[in-house]
C-alpha cells in the first residue's frame, strides 16, 4: 500500500464517475501549481489524464480512509486526517484548498458517486481482507484444481448434504447478524469438550445455509444443549436414535420468517432447516461427535441432521410452551428436548375434548415403549385437535391435569414376562401391585403447531429422562 | 478454476498420540476393575468375568457409574486409576 503524505491533500477519484472525470482538470490545475496533492485513484491506473496519480488497485488506501464518495479531498496535517469534503463544489474546493479560480468553466456543484470500496459486491471482500479486529479462524485455501464443495467433503466436515464454502466474506456477513464478539465462548461443546466461539458457531451456520439473522437462534440452542442437564454427550452416545428437537418460541419466530404452520416438521423452510443443521455441524465439526465414533447410534433419526421448528403462538389459544416454562410472550427463546423421531397422533372421530384425550393418551401410553415408565414427551397439537380442547373450555393446566390422569399404568401388567414380553419392570423390587406414571412429572411438553386442517398430531418421545439422562433446557435468544 | 480460501470450521486442535499403557503378562495378583455402566444385565456379565479373573489369581473390585447415560465422574475414573492395575467395563443390554 502506498504511504499517505503527513501534510497536504489526498484526493480520492475513479475513471467511471462523471464529476471525477469533471474535476480532473482542477486537479491537474492543483498540481501543476505546486500544491502537495496526492491523487488516488481507484478504478483505472492512469487516471486522470494529466495528473499525476497512484493506482490503488486493491481499494486498501481506500478502505483505511474510509472512503465512501468520490471525489472525496482529504487534508492531512502532521500524519492525521484534518478535514474532508466529497463531490464537486467550487466555493468549498477554493476555501479548501486555499486557491482561487478553480475549475474554469465547470458547473459550480456536482454530487460524487460511490466509492469503490462500499460497492456492495466487494464490501465484504474488502472487509474480509482488511479488517484486523476479525478472524481468528485457520485459513484453508482449496488448491484451484480443486472443487471446493468436494473439497469439503473429503475434509469430512459434512452431514452428507453439501455445505456452502464459509468463506471470510460470508462468515464476517453471518458475524453481523449477532452483536456478541465474535471470539466470545457461546459453549463447551461435548464430546471433546471443545470451546465454542461466536465466530466458530458462525462458520458451521454458514455451512449450514443459515441467514446471518438465525445465528441469535443457533447461539442460544448451542447454550441449551451444551449444559450438563441436556447432556449432548450421553444423547449423542447412546444408540438410541434421539437427538435434539428444538423449538422456537417469541417474536423471532416472524423476524426471521420461521415455520409453524403447514408441515412444520417437514421440509421448506430455510430457518427451520438450516438452525437444528448448523447446531449439529457444530457439534461434529467442534465437538467431534461423528457417527461410528462417539455417536453410536444403531439407527439414528432426523434428529440427528438437525430438528428445529416454532411454535404457533398467535393461533393457539392456550400460553405458550416457553411461558409454561417461565418465560415472558416478548421474549424469544429456544427449548431443546431431547427426542426420538417424531410419530403422528392419528385421531379423525373424536369431536369432544374427552374423547380426544383419551385417544391421546391411548397413543401416548405407547411411547418409546408401552412398558417404560417415568420418561419425557414433547406433544405437538395441530390446530383441529386444539380447537377441540378449545370448544371445552381447557387450558394448558387442563390439559395436562386430563391426560396425565390417564397414563398411569399398573405395574402387574407391564412386569418382566407379561403377556411373553420380556421387556417390562423387574420383578422382586417390591412394585407389585403398585401403579407408576407414564411420564415424569412435569415431563410432558407441550405446543401448538401446524397446518389449519388435518387430524394428526405428533409425540416425541424421550430418552432417559431426567437427571439421570438429559432435562429439557429453555434458553432466551438475544442479538 | 481460482483457488478458494474458506475459514477452518473444526476446533482445530491436533490429536495427541499417546502410547497404550504396557500389556500386563500375566493376571496373577494384579487388582483389576470391573466398572459396570449400569445398563441392565451388565452385572451378568461382570459376574461371569469376576469368577474367571479368580481363577487367574486376580484380585477384583466392582465399581459403577451412576448412569449409563452419562461419562463416569472425574472422581470415579480416578478411582480406578489409583487402585486398580487393569480395568474391563462392560457394556450390556
Amino acid at each position: 500500500m502506498p504511504t499517505l503524505p503527513d501534510n497536504g491533500l489526498i484526493a480520492f477519484v475513479k475513471q467511471d464517475c462523471p464529476t471525477c472525470e469533471l474535476v480532473g482538470p482542477v486537479l491537474a490545475q492543483l498540481q501543476e501549481a505546486g500544491g502537495d496533492l496526492m491523487v488516488v485513484s481507484q478504478d483505472v491506473a492512469g487516471f486522470p489524464d494529466g495528473v499525476d496519480s497512484v493506482h490503488d488497485g486493491d481499494l486498501s488506501l481506500s478502505w483505511h480512509n474510509d472512503v465512501e464518495t468520490v471525489p472525496t479531498l482529504i487534508r492531512m496535517v502532521d500524519g492525521t486526517e484534518d478535514a474532508r469534503i466529497v463531490g464537486w463544489s467550487r466555493p468549498e474546493w477554493e476555501l479548501f484548498t486555499g486557491t482561487n479560480s478553480l475549475g474554469d468553466g465547470l458547473p459550480e456543484h456536482r454530487p460524487g458517486c460511490g466509492s469503490l470500496s462500499v460497492d456492495p459486491d466487494l464490501a465484504d471482500t474488502l472487509a474480509a481482507r482488511f479488517d484486523g479486529t476479525g478472524l481468528a479462524a485457520r485459513r484453508v485455501e482449496f488448491a484451484s484444481q480443486e472443487d471446493e464443495f468436494e473439497a469439503m467433503y473429503e475434509r469430512g466436515w459434512s452431514d452428507g448434504l453439501p455445505l456452502v464454502p464459509p468463506t471470510p466474506e460470508r462468515v464476517l456477513r453471518m458475524l453481523e447478524g449477532t452483536s456478541r464478539d465474535a471470539h466470545e465462548v457461546v459453549a463447551i461443546v461435548p464430546p471433546d469438550l471443545v470451546e465454542a466461539t461466536v465466530e466458530k458457531v458462525a462458520i458451521n451456520a454458514v455451512m449450514a445455509g443459515c441467514l446471518p439473522e438465525y445465528l441469535p437462534v443457533v447461539l442460544a440452542a448451542m447454550e441449551a444443549i451444551c449444559t450438563d442437564e441436556f447432556n449432548m454427550h450421553g444423547v449423542l452416545a447412546t444408540t438410541m436414535g434421539v437427538g435434539p428437537i428444538l423449538m422456537v418460541n417469541g417474536p423471532i419466530r416472524h423476524q426471521i420468517g420461521m415455520n409453524s404452520g403447514m408441515n412444520v416438521l417437514g421440509q421448506g423452510n430455510r430457518a427451520n432447516a438450516t438452525i437444528g443443521r448448523a447446531v449439529q455441524l457444530c457439534v461434529r465439526n467442534l465437538g467431534g461427535g461423528r457417527p461410528g465414533e462417539i455417536d453410536r447410534a444403531t439407527q439414528g433419526g432426523p434428529a440427528k441432521f438437525g430438528l428445529c421448528f416454532a411454535e404457533d403462538e398467535e393461533g393457539s389459544p392456550w400460553t405458550s410452551l416457553a411461558e409454561s416454562r417461565g418465560f415472558d410472550a416478548d421474549t424469544s427463546t429456544v427449548t431443546a428436548f431431547c427426542g426420538e423421531s417424531p410419530r403422528i397422533v392419528f385421531d379423525q372421530m373424536s369431536r369432544s375434548a374427552e374423547a380426544l384425550i383419551t385417544s391421546f393418551a391411548s397413543t401416548l401410553m405407547g411411547n418409546v415403549h408401552p412398558r417404560l415408565t417415568g420418561m419425557d414427551t414433547t406433544i405437538v397439537i395441530s390446530p383441529e385437535h386444539m380447537a377441540r380442547f378449545h370448544d371445552a373450555g381447557w387450558d394448558r393446566d387442563r390439559f395436562q391435569e386430563e391426560l396425565t390422569s390417564r397414563l398411569t399404568v399398573e405395574v402387574d401388567d407391564i412386569l418382566r414376562g407379561v403377556d411373553g414380553i420380556d421387556e417390562g419392570i423387574p420383578r422382586g423390587l417390591g412394585l407389585e401391585g403398585a401403579q407408576l406414571p407414564k411420564f415424569r412429572d412435569g415431563g410432558i411438553l407441550v405446543l401448538h403447531a401446524g397446518g389449519p386442517a388435518g387430524l394428526f398430531s405428533s409425540t416425541f418421545g424421550g430418552w432417559v429422562s431426567g437427571p439421570m439422562g438429559s432435562v429439557p433446557v429453555t434458553k432466551e435468544i438475544t442479538r | 478454476m481460482s483457488s478458494v480460501t474458506v475459514l477452518d470450521p473444526t476446533d482445530e486442535s491436533v490429536p495427541q498420540e499417546r502410547p497404550r499403557a504396557a500389556r500386563p503378562e500375566s493376571l496373577a495378583g494384579l487388582t483389576v476393575g470391573l466398572l459396570d455402566i449400569s445398563k441392565p444385565r451388565g452385572n451378568v456379565f461382570l459376574n461371569r468375568v469376576e469368577e474367571r479373573l479368580g481363577e487367574l489369581d486376580a484380585k477384583v473390585i466392582r465399581y459403577s457409574k451412576p448412569t449409563f447415560a452419562k461419562p463416569a465422574p472425574v472422581d470415579l475414573r480416578h478411582e480406578i486409576a489409583s487402585q486398580c492395575d487393569a480395568v474391563i467395563e462392560a457394556l450390556a443390554d
